[in-house]
């Protein structure tokens, strides 16, 4: 898979701002959980590693691979559990808030 | 094209458009969870679409990583909440480490002959990869009290790390006018490694919400260039929203401490602590018993609370919760006023309260209590201090002028609990303790809101 910088730098771009502008209305009383959010996102970058490890074109990339899917991985796991045990916290002060 | 070929550009669409849900959710405590499951799904999807690549000859080395991140994954999940500053700044490793070893591998499959612009990106991705690794490390190491916390400081550190950091530049911009030096992809490594250590030596404990933060970013900044190199786009999008999120962060985290961006950016932090350490204050304060606090206390209408590190260290959190409810009870108006980078990382003082069962609504932020104060009976300060210092609005000779601070100075009576008359982390004196209407209460965070729970309850039941 081929992509040129133009349609990258497109898509970063745009990225960025969507980024920015849904990030500045979180809460600062959830920033805690966002970035905890945002670092277990982050390890979609488990799909490089798998591909590195399954396509196995050299012994060192195989290595290199599967050290990389352990450490995304314990990122994905970790970071959404310990993100819902945060939010699973705030509670309103009134029993029947929605 | 094959039809697994579309398939996974489908599934990582839908990954795309989740991801952004994710974070949109996460704008309200109401909306949050909701927000996390939008991330897992996405996530789930991605995974699989990306299984069922047409690339992938061997699965026993990808279930065997899936397997082992899993079982690693699961206790990093169940951390105290007390801990979860150093479990954020480790999970940073872990994806920089991530991102490090996939731009080393992509790097020796393809060398010699690594296109211009894959060498850039992949460049930029391994230099942000290997100094994010070891800085989030060294900063997971200071929080979690194995490292030494004290800042180390020396003469000429910024012209050392930034002398490293321009090396590991010209490594790269070398290799991508000239890839046939692969010798010198190793170096490019390397460098960034020490220099992610040295940039985390001088920190010391109150700049680690803003080095989290821009740790953060690098992270996220360091996954999307290892999308440009792999051309996915959801990885761009992922480390873009990350990288994002991170900046904003940091730009937050640096406006509450008065330091300008571009003094983050460098890494110039804790430099101002041996700025004010020289006259001893010899003048009284006033000191009062926890009998005497819980009389006064009781006999307020409107009390805010500002929570700080120290009451984190003293784990006073719960009790805490106790006092909110003895004085809840008694009809007395209770609310907290949480300063942006009070606590160990952005949002932290927050969580520990939520933890202890503090309802959501009753903890503001800075700007949105501050007018509260000239109506406050009592403000109570657990284990902050600096945040708290009038200097910093007044004294234009103090280092921390400028700060944004909470104004508990206006409010009728003042309290502070603090274990003695010690400096804060700045090692600046702050007058607000000398102030007539201020109340030393010297002690234990948690003993001595213990106490004040105790005569609370004692005296009415």
């Amino acid at each position: 898979m081929q992509l040129d910088l133009v349609t990258g730098l497109y898509v970063f771009l745009l990225a960025a701002f969507i980024g920015f502008e849904v990030i500045r209305r979180v809460s600062p009383l959830l920033h805690t959980p966002l970035m905890s959010l945002t670092n277990a996102l982050d390890a979609i970058a488990v799909v490089g590693a798998i591909i590195l490890a399954g396509e196995g074109k050299s012994n060192f990339a195989k290595i290199l691979g599967t050290i990389a899917i352990i450490a995304a991985t314990s990122n994905i796991v970790g970071g959404f559990m310990i993100t819902d045990r945060m939010l699973k916290m705030f509670k309103a002060s009134g029993p029947r808030k929605p | 094209m094959f039809a697994s070929e579309n398939i996974l550009e489908i599934t990582y669409l839908i990954a795309t458009a989740l991801f952004v849900l994710s974070l949109k959710w996460l704008s309200s405590p109401v909306t949050a969870r909701r927000g996390v499951w939008a991330g897992e799904v996405g996530m789930l999807l991605a995974i699989a679409g990306t299984l069922l690549h047409k690339g992938i000859v061997d699965y026993r080395w990808i279930a065997i990583g899936l397997v082992l991140g899993t079982i690693i994954g699961v206790p990093l999940g169940r951390v105290a909440m007390t801990a979860v500053p150093q479990r954020t700044a480790l999970s940073h490793a872990f994806g920089a480490l991530c991102v490090t070893l996939v731009g080393t591998a992509e790097f020796y499959i393809r060398a010699p002959h690594v296109p211009r612009f894959m060498m850039g990106v992949l460049s930029l991705e391994v230099i942000l990869g290997a100094l994010t690794f070891t800085g989030s490390l060294m900063a997971a190491g200071k929080l979690q009290e194995v490292l030494p916390q004290r800042p180390i400081t020396y003469k000429g550190q910024n012209i050392v790390n930034l002398g490293l950091l321009a090396i590991a530049v010209g490594i790269g911009v070398t290799l991508v006018l000239d890839p046939d030096k692969t010798f010198l992809f190793p170096f490019m490594i390397g460098i960034p490694l020490a220099f992610g250590v040295m940039m985390i030596i001088p920190i010391g404990g109150a700049d680690m919400p803003t080095v989290i933060s821009l740790l953060n970013s690098y992270a996220g900044l360091s996954a999307a260039a290892m999308g440009f190199v792999l051309g996915s786009k959801l990885l761009i999008v992922a480390g873009a929203l990350d990288g994002a999120s991170g900046f904003i962060l940091s730009v937050n985290m640096s406006k509450a401490m008065n330091r300008s961006f571009t003094n983050v950016l460098f890494g110039a932090f804790g430099q101002e602590q041996v700025a004010a350490a020289g006259a001893k204050e010899t003048r009284p304060v006033r000191s009062a018993s926890p009998e005497e606090a819980a009389g006064i206390l009781s006999a307020a209408s409107k009390v805010v609370i500002v929570p700080g590190y120290g009451m984190a260290v003293a784990q006073a959190q719960h009790k805490v919760r106790e006092l909110f409810d003895a004085l809840t009870k008694r009809g007395v108006d209770v609310k907290f006023g949480i300063h942006p980078v009070a606590g160990r990382m952005p949002g932290h003082m927050n969580v520990l309260l939520a933890e202890a069962d503090i309802p959501y609504d009753k903890l503001l932020e800075m700007d949105d209590i501050n007018g509260d104060f000239p109506q406050t009976d009592v403000a109570l300060i657990i284990g902050a201090n600096d945040v708290t210092n009038p200097a910093a609005r007044e004294d234009q000779t103090s280092p921390i002028y400028g700060m944004p601070i909470l104004d508990v100075d206006k409010a009728r009576t003042i309290m502070v609990i603090k274990r003695s008359m010690a400096a804060g982390f700045a090692g600046i004196d702050n007058p607000l303790y000398y102030l007539d209407r201020t109340l030393m209460l010297f002690g234990d965070a948690k003993n001595f809101v213990g106490s004040i729970v105790r005569e609370l309850s004692g005296g009415h039941g």
